[in-house]
Formats: structure tokens, sequence, C-alpha cells
């Protein structure tokens, strides 16, 4: 069924690419196989639907008309309109409360709250070094609580001692007070998996946060969810004030429209993506992998980003051969930065090649004049062949003529002159990082320091 | 099993996103043609019950064929769209059925984590019991903690023995034992409990496949059922679930729960369409007695909003 799909949308993306310019019939064509698509991977109907609707209107317009291909541009658009609805940024657990800071977990049964309970435990007790008491509020399937007491012994995080027949809301105290008088951290409170529509038990997990008052509240849901995620997560936040959701069984082969339906309803972010049965399998949550798995076309997504990345790995490799040689030179040095001229400057080149949201920032931070980089390709320019393979050669009276042929200054030719001595002492480190390593750090690690 | 009172729990459940399906029917048929567009919408309004595009598609094509262009009323969409549901869903309604020359008559129960097996065991331990029948139970699923716990309480509450390893132990082994005691012990019926597993994980399928492979030393024709427990929210998972678990373990039927929540489960026609496994029976709650038989026809008229 998603094979044909992807075939179906190529043949859209096809027409599209001969015509041109994309109009508005174009485009509603292609949406009604993005549609399916994302009915098909359970996202909820009528986030689907308005999730059409914002594509449409940014796909009917000048982005399309630059792209390389317009088919192409309309995934892209796709693909980048369902990161920004699962949420751009990543967003962890807040834990800014006075301690015990209480996080309390509710979800349909089977959702996969107890376990997810131990692998936060275990996560804030290990990473995080916070001191962290876990209780189990779930009174109705058998057993639950001493599930929790075995995981926590596995994890060496400590568990509330079990009182037979004590309520939920009796054991949230217990526990707050427990982990107050215990100087805990962190007070974790799993409770029992309830139907949204039992109002009976939502409104004892109502007066378990009015008791205790956690500072989290998560929402546990199984990426496997149907069109149902949609009820579930209103359900639920119609009763508590939900501060995120957890989404488990992402290791599964489910296409995970849940995520969508659930972040589109709740509009609380998703925290942590459960990704296996073991207690160190917990996530954060990247919004661009569950976007490509809805969609179903990573393909086409990635292609377009390829471009991107054959560049860098060129680039990459004719370096490390000069490196390698030894032979970095003031050229080699122009070479870049027309290269990175070409790409749109600086924070164009960013745009383009994946992984260098670090830099970008610090690039962002330095507040770089992008006019720099025509500065210094005028100087190289009007340097002697020589001087350009041998840089050792410039010296005072040589400065002075290129500063005037190039119409900067002695400082600028000066400053460029130590960018290259430090791009050329980077390099000597990253050969011996091995190719590997600049392959990986290659542009960013090359990136000059202004 | 009776199946007035599933009925009423099923609709007490159901109503909220049952009402949204039906208000949509209702929106779109007051006093309307079908025409293209409104089959369209009704096309999406079954995908909202997760009866998936392909079955919406088809259903939606076939009320077209008999009533393109005319003047529809809405209880009469519902009505129709019930019956071809009823139609395809009649075929799979079959109960488990024990053959007593089995002794015991051997049923391994599987699925993905959290779809509600040891909660399906051990409400047919009770069911099977409360008739009579001698049940032993094994804890196979070895893996997840307190899993042995929860089944030995469903074993006292049933009356009925819980055949019990090391956790962490072999699984497969496990069921052998089990299989040994009950051949020993005259049971009439052993129900066998796994971990659950995700059915993209080879690994864990393979050793499912190791249980069943292993339960035919003692006797060639076990288990007798595999019976997979399906979750009835998850949506179109549910055909990947349905396939694998299969192709693996020779699942010979479905019991499908949570029916007592907001989902519907929808997905289960387009899956009798596919695959034509048996659904042997549906949770509708976390009680012993939430496990009713499944009726094709309740089920149908229910998911389309009808009253019986």
């Amino acid at each position: 069924m998603f094979e044909s799909l992807s075939g179906r949308l190529a043949d859209v993306f096809e027409k599209l690419k001969r015509r041109g310019a994309l109009s508005e019939s174009d485009v509603s064509e292609a949406m009604r196989d993005v549609r399916v698509a994302l009915l098909e991977a359970d996202v909820a109907l009528p986030v689907v639907r308005d999730f059409i609707d914002r594509v449409k209107k940014e796909a009917i317009g000048q982005e399309v008309l630059r792209s390389v291909t317009p088919g192409q541009m309309v995934v892209k658009i796709v693909n980048d309109e369902l990161i920004t609805m699962l949420g751009a940024e990543n967003e962890g657990l807040e834990l800014l409360a006075p301690a015990p800071v209480g996080i309390m977990l509710v979800g349909l049964q089977g959702s996969g709250k107890t376990t997810t309970t131990a692998k936060i435990a275990a996560r804030l007790q290990n990473r995080d070094k916070k001191k962290v008491m876990m209780a189990s509020l779930d009174t109705q399937r058998p057993a639950a609580q001493e599930q929790l007491k075995i995981l926590g012994t596995e994890a060496g995080v400590t568990t509330l001692p079990i009182v037979a027949g004590q309520q939920p809301v009796d054991i949230a105290r217990r526990a707050n007070e427990a982990a107050r008088l215990g100087g805990y951290d962190v007070v974790m409170l799993d409770t029992a998996g309830r139907l949204q529509i039992d109002e009976a038990l939502m409104a004892e997990a109502a007066a378990v946060r009015e008791a205790v008052n956690p500072y989290e509240i998560l929402l546990v849901a199984d990426a496997m969810t149907g069109q149902d995620a949609v009820n579930v997560a209103e359900g639920f936040k119609a009763h508590l004030p939900l501060s995120g959701i957890v989404l488990t069984r992402v290791d599964g082969d489910s296409r995970g429209g849940a995520a969508l339906s659930m972040r589109a309803v709740t509009g609380c972010p998703i925290k942590l993506i459960g990704v296996g049965e073991k207690l160190d399998a917990l996530e954060d949550f990247h919004p661009e992998r569950i976007a490509s798995r809805i969609l179903g076309m990573g393909d086409v997504v990635s292609l377009v980003e390829k471009a991107a990345e054959s560049i860098e790995q060129d680039e990459a490799e004719a370096l490390a051969k000069k490196i390698q040689k030894g032979a970095f030179d003031l050229d080699d040095m122009a070479k870049q930065l027309g290269q990175m001229r070409k790409m749109g400057g600086l924070s164009g080149m960013m745009e383009l090649l994946p992984g260098v949201g670090k830099a970008k920032k610090q690039m962002a931070q330095a507040n770089i004049d992008e006019s720099a980089i025509l500065h210094q390709e005028a100087i190289i320019s009007s340097m002697t062949r020589a001087e350009r393979r041998r840089p050792k050669l410039i010296h005072a009276s040589r400065k002075r003529r290129i500063a005037s042929g190039s119409g900067t200054s002695i400082q600028e030719v000066n400053k460029l002159l130590k960018q290259f001595q430090t791009m050329r002492k980077m390099m000597k480190r990253m050969s011996k990082m091995g190719e590997k390593g600049l392959m990986r750090h290659g542009l960013q690690g090359l990136m000059p320091r202004m | 099993m009776n199946t007035s009172s599933w009925l009423d729990r099923l609709k007490a459940g159901l109503s909220k996103s049952t009402s949204k399906l039906t208000d949509g029917i209702s929106g779109i048929f007051r006093k309307r043609k079908l025409d293209d567009e409104a089959l369209e919408e009704l096309e999406e309004l079954l995908i909202s019950a997760d009866l998936g595009p392909t079955t919406a598609s088809k259903l939606t094509t076939n009320l077209a064929a008999t009533r393109f262009d005319k003047e529809v009323s809405e209880e009469e969409v519902r009505t129709a769209l019930a019956v071809d549901i009823a139609e395809i869903l009649e075929p799979v309604a079959k109960p488990l059925t024990i053959d007593a020359h089995h002794k015991p008559h051997v049923i391994l129960v599987v699925g993905v984590n959290g779809s509600g097996k040891t909660t399906t065991i051990g409400k047919l331990a009770q069911h099977y019991s409360k008739q009579g029948q001698k049940v032993m139970l094994a804890a196979g699923d070895t893996f997840r903690a307190a899993a042995v716990e929860q089944l030995q309480i469903w074993g006292n509450r049933a009356g009925c023995p819980v055949i019990t390893g090391k956790s962490g132990g072999d699984a497969a082994g496990l069921a052998y034992d089990a299989l040994q005691a009950a051949l020993e012990q005259r049971v009439d019926i052993l129900l066998i409990d796994t971990a659950g597993r995700l059915q993209n994980k080879s690994d864990l399928m393979a050793g499912l496949e190791k249980i069943s492979r292993v339960l035919k030393k003692l006797d060639a024709g076990a288990p007798h059922d595999c019976v997979l427990v399906l979750d009835a929210t998850v949506g179109q998972n549910a055909h990947s679930q349905v396939e694998v678990f299969r192709d693996m373990v020779a699942v010979s039927g479905l019991v499908v729960t949570k029916l007592d929540g907001s989902a519907k489960g929808g997905v289960l026609v387009a899956l009798a369409e596919k695959f034509a496994l048996p659904v042997h029976a549906i949770g509708v709650g976390e009680g012993a007695e939430d496990l009713r038989a499944f009726d094709a026809s309740v089920y149908a008229r229910d998911l389309m909003g009808l009253a019986e």
C-alpha cells in the first residue's frame, strides 16, 4: 500500500516537473495524495485537514518557483511543515521547581507508563545526577505496583514502599512527603492506565494532581495509536493540565501519525520517546525523524538535501588529499572563500549543510559581516603567485602593496594571514583525526575565525 | 458470553467517537444528493474510524454503485454501510472452540507489548473454569517485571494452577514444562502467556517460533490455537502485526481488546478482508467478565451509530 503511494506521488510530481510552475490545481492534486499518505500513517483526520490547508498556503507561491523541481519542493515543504507542527525545538523535561519536583505519568492501559516511569527515573538519576523516588499509584492492574518495585531495583532507583489497600491520592501524598523528608530531587508518580472516557478514574487522576500538584504531567501514548489519538489527547487534556507527551514503542514499525495528532490537539511538546524494552531505551524527540517516517518519503526529502551533502563530501575529499600532502596554500583558501560566497555566504552555506547548527549559532552571535569574504578574496588575488604558495614571503612592503591593491588595510591583510595560519594549524590537527574525522568536521573546522 | 450487556458497555464506551462519526454522516446527508463530494467526505469519516483508506474507499464505492446521484437519507446511508460491514465481518465472527479430544487443548497467546495478553488470559481462564473445564496457565512472559505475579493473581481468581519459571528464564523451556505438567494432570485447557514483542524485532519473533516448535515435541498438534491479541486503539499498524505474527507462529484467531474505550477498532474490517482470520472475542473492560463474543452485525451497527 505504501509503495504504491510513493509511486502515485512520483507520478503527480512528474507532471508538475514538466509544467514548471505550480498552479493552485497542481498543488491540490498533489495534496490529495499527501492526505492519503498522512491518513495511512494514522494522522487523525481533523489534523490532516488543518495540515493540508497550511501546506497549500505555503506551496502556492514563490518558494515553489525557486526550487530545483517543483515536485521535490512540494515534498520538502510538506516535510518542513510536518517538522514545524511536530515542534521544531526539542524540549526536554522541566525540573525548575522546588524539590521534590513531581512528575506524573498518565495514559491509556498498556501505553507503557510503568516502563517509561522507570526509564525517566533512571535517566534523571544516572545522567542528570538527581536523587529520584518512584511511586506506583496503580491500584487497578494486578501486580502493577510490584512491577515498578522490580524495575526500581533493576535501575537502582528508590521506590516508595507498597502499603496494601492504600488509595492513589493517599499514595501520592505519602510519596511527596517521603521524598521531601528524604531529600529527593524528583518524585515520579506512575498511575493506573485509564480510558479518557472513564469519568470516575479521570476524576481520580485529577484528585491526585490537586493533592500533590506535580510540575510535569506527561501523557504516555503508544506510537501505534490510530485515529483515536485525538480523542485520547483531548480527553486527558480536558481533565489534566498536561505538560508534555512521551511517545512509546517508536522502535516498532508504525508510521507514528499519532505523534502529529497528539501534538496538534494538546499543543504539548513531545518530550521523550521510548525506543526499546531496556531501561536505557529512552531518547530525546527529534521531529525530523518522525516527520520523514509519517510522510514515508524520506528518500525525496533527502534527495533535496543530498546536493548540499555531496558538496560537503567532494570538498572534504579534495581537502583531505591536500592536507595529506601538507600543501594547503592561499590559493586553496581563495577557492574555499569563493565557494562559500557562491553558496550564499557563510550563513547561506550553513543553511545548506546538515549538522552545523551549532556553528551557525556561533556565527550569528559573532555578527559576521558577509562582505568580509569578498574583501578576503580581493586580498588574496592581489598577491603574486609566489606569495600565495609561500605566504612566508609576505613582509611589510609586500603587505602595503597587497593592501592598496585590494583596497583594504594592512590590518586586514594581517588578519587574513593570521586566519590562514590558524586554518593550517587546524588542518594539521584534523589530518591527525584521520580522514573520517575530516569528513565529519570538514567545513565546520575550516570556517575562518573572524 | 451474553450480548445484551456488551452492547450497553460498548455503547457507553463508544458514545464519544461514535457520535463524532455519525454526526459527521448526519452533516453530510441531511437532505442531500450522494455526489462525489459527499462520497469523499463519507470516505474520510470511515477512515477516521480506523477502517483505513482502502476499505473506506471500497465501501463508499459500493454505496455509490446503487445510490449515486440519488437523494439519500442519513439513516439509509448508515444502514447500508452497516450491512456491508457486517457482511465482511460475518465470516470471521467465530468463537474459540475447545476440542475435548485434546488433553490439554493448548492455546498460545501472543501480541505486541501492552495489547492485553495477560488480562485476556485471566478472563479466558475464568470463563472456562466457570464452565467446569480444568484450566492451567503458563507464565511465559519471563521478561517483563511482575508479569508472572500478574498472571498468578489471575490464576488465584480463577482457581487454576499457574506454572512459573525464573524471571529472565527461557520461555520455550517453561512452555515445555507447562505442557508436560498439563499432560500429566489431564488438564483440559492450557493457556500460555508470552512476553509482548514488537513484530519488527526479528530475534524476539524467532523466540516465539521456538515456543511453538518446542510444544510440538510433546504434542504434534500443539499449540491448537494461537491467539493474537490486538489493541483496538492501534491504527493501520495492525496490518503489520497480523501479517508478521501469522507468518511466524500461524496465528489462528484474534482477540480485540480495549473496545470499551473511544477507539472502535475499525481496522478489523480491513483485517477481515485481507487475512480472514477469526475474531474470537473482544475485551470491554478490566474485569474477568469483560470478555465477550464478537457479533458482526452488532459491531457493524454500533460502528455506524445505529440502535439495535
